[in-house]
């Protein structure tokens, strides 16, 4: 006991991190998991009474067509940023180290600031009357409709918040990539495309899938993008969660049900995730 | 002479063929498609911060160079006491996440222990997990649970769990650049622990401790979701500030708020960045 006691002082340094996460983040999500299960009151009250009723609630049309639409949402930015993010992490990946190091940055500077400040720097832009429609009109492009509150200023925002989660994964394995490989497929008469195709997509495509999951588990989980740029009419997950809990109809149990969705659903994501970087190591 | 072996090689490869129309076009679109992306990417930064500069009071409108929306910022009361909430919510919240992470950092990096990985990723999942969820989670612990109110110290809390995930990330990874042998040495020469780590250890770390506190600072100054749930009456921050801003309306002033913080958190992250390149010397 002594001794035990002697030779593990540095695991209790340990000790403050998991009494603060187990307090503050593990036992609240033990709490919307307790919830989901209960039964449902008046006024956003739960009845201490195991009652599964909140997950057949999930089913009702409401509830499942903003489940759909925010797949549908992070589907589309997911491709729009793989379009857009690979061959800009091949671009950088080409450049000399200080170029790199410098367009690499100017990505992932955005992620690092307030979410708030750039999605209002999007409404300005988008918004009735703004500039992206001033721009359109100049061109002669008036009337086209304004943007902001539609599901297409949505995945303006989550492309714009979440691009440098498809770069940086995809960048990593296209900078490991050993180029001397496209100049020998080259010198043997493939066309660029063709390397690229047959070399190039198959040796990066960890950094392809790790990209893809990481941009499509966080549109998913979005609160903020839609919040502030989607509008009442285009409600994803994260709103009809936030909705349920404290707008009125109230329904905590349902509420609760949906978040213990959407974490099974992204729990399940970074479980594959692991799995196939932990294959590629 | 094998620089004219390779001058002969390339003549001949071009005698062979002509690239095709594709290949040759690939360079040309890659360029086009990194432009079109930096320009994606800071337009809205850069309109934010030029409108914050006009005279006129629509945001949409230039009305000559003028600093009056600046001004008016530094006599508003109500952005005084947001502007002092933040700054102790994020002082606070960063101690206290820098002091838990450093630790968690120093436990995790010197011993192999049995479940080492999970505790890792444990400590992660604040990270990774929809915000959305953490936010109303705490919620309901704070309000239905605990039953305390909600203010500064709930914010600091909750702040304090997404911290120590990046203090143990960037501390960790300092951790396992330098040569833990000193270490050894030192305590076989006679050192205490505790003498160990204020001679040998911290020195060579400190780097790596300021530039994760530096970013904590910056997370906690921008931190909008979880906020938004934890807060209680008279603890606005200006995330939250900027927000019921907008729900008013878009003015010149909440763009010179916003720039301004913009620049305050590319500053320090930029500096966080500088000081993580920092060779170990």
């Amino acid at each position: 006991m002594e001794g035990k006691k002697a030779r593990d002082p540095w695991v209790l340094l340990l000790l403050p991190s998991l009494v603060w996460l187990g307090l503050f983040f593990f036992v609240p999500l033990v709490i919307i998991l307790v919830i989901s299960v209960l039964q449902r009151g008046e006024a956003g009250v739960v009845h201490w009474q195991l009652d599964f009723s909140a997950y057949a609630r999930l089913f009702e049309t409401a509830n499942v067509r903003a489940i759909l639409r925010s797949m549908l949402i992070a589907a589309v930015t997911t491709g729009f940023c793989l379009l857009v993010g690979y061959p800009l992490a091949y671009y950088i990946a080409r450049r000399s180290s200080r170029w790199r190091q410098w367009l690499h940055f100017l990505v992932l500077l955005p992620l690092w600031t307030n979410s708030i400040v750039l999605m209002y720097a999007w409404i300005i832009l988008l918004r009735h009357e703004g500039i992206f429609e001033n721009i359109l009109a100049f061109f002669g492009w008036a009337n086209a409709g304004t943007i902001l509150y539609t599901p297409a200023a949505i995945v303006i925002g989550l492309s714009y918040w979440y691009l440098p989660f498809m770069v940086y994964p995809i960048y990593n394995s296209v900078e490991k990539f050993d180029f001397t490989l496209m100049e020998a497929a080259h010198d043997l008469g493939a066309t660029r495309f063709q390397a690229f195709h047959k070399i190039l997509l198959p040796l990066t495509m960890p950094g392809v899938i790790a990209g893809t999951l990481l941009v499509f588990i966080s549109s998913l989980g979005t609160f903020v993008v839609p919040f502030m740029l989607g509008g009442d009419k285009t409600l994803m997950f994260g709103n009809l969660i936030q909705q349920r809990f404290l707008s009125i109809p109230q329904d905590w149990p349902l509420g609760a049900a949906l978040s213990v969705i959407m974490l099974v659903l992204i729990s399940s994501g970074i479980g594959y995730y692991l799995k196939i970087t932990k294959r590629h190591a | 002479m094998s620089n004219n072996f390779s001058k002969k090689r390339t003549q001949i490869k071009y005698e062979q063929r002509r690239p095709a129309l594709w290949d040759r076009l690939l360079d040309p679109l890659l360029s086009i498609n990194a432009w079109l992306t930096y320009l994606f990417l800071y337009l809205p930064i850069a309109i934010l911060i030029m409108f914050s500069f006009s005279a006129s009071s629509f945001s949409t409108v230039w009305g000559g160079f003028s600093v009056e929306w600046y001004i008016k910022l530094f006599h508003d009361a109500e952005i005084a006491a947001a502007l002092r909430n933040t700054l102790i919510v994020a002082s606070v919240s960063t101690l206290m996440a820098t002091l838990i992470g450093t630790m968690a950092a120093l436990a995790i990096t010197k011993f192999r222990f049995r479940g080492q990985n999970m505790i890792e990723a444990t400590l992660n999942l604040p990270i990774i997990l929809p915000d959305i969820v953490q936010g109303i989670s705490l919620l309901i612990l704070f309000a239905l649970i605990l039953n305390i109110s909600r203010g500064l110290g709930t914010i600091i809390i909750a702040h304090v769990v997404f911290n120590i995930a990046y203090v143990a990330i960037i501390v960790g990874a300092r951790l396992r650049g330098f040569d833990r042998s000193l270490e050894e040495a030192s305590m076989d020469l006679g050192a205490t622990p505790w003498q160990t780590f204020w001679k040998i250890t911290f020195p060579l770390i400190w780097p790596g401790i300021l530039s994760a506190a530096l970013l904590a600072f910056t997370l906690s100054l921008d931190e909008f979701v979880i906020t938004f749930f934890v807060t209680g009456p008279g603890a606005t921050t200006l995330p939250i500030e900027i927000y019921s801003l907008i729900k008013r309306g878009v003015t010149p002033e909440i763009n010179a708020l916003t720039t301004l913080m913009l620049l305050v958190s590319i500053l320090l992250v930029s500096l966080s960045i500088l000081l993580q390149r920092r060779r170990l010397s």
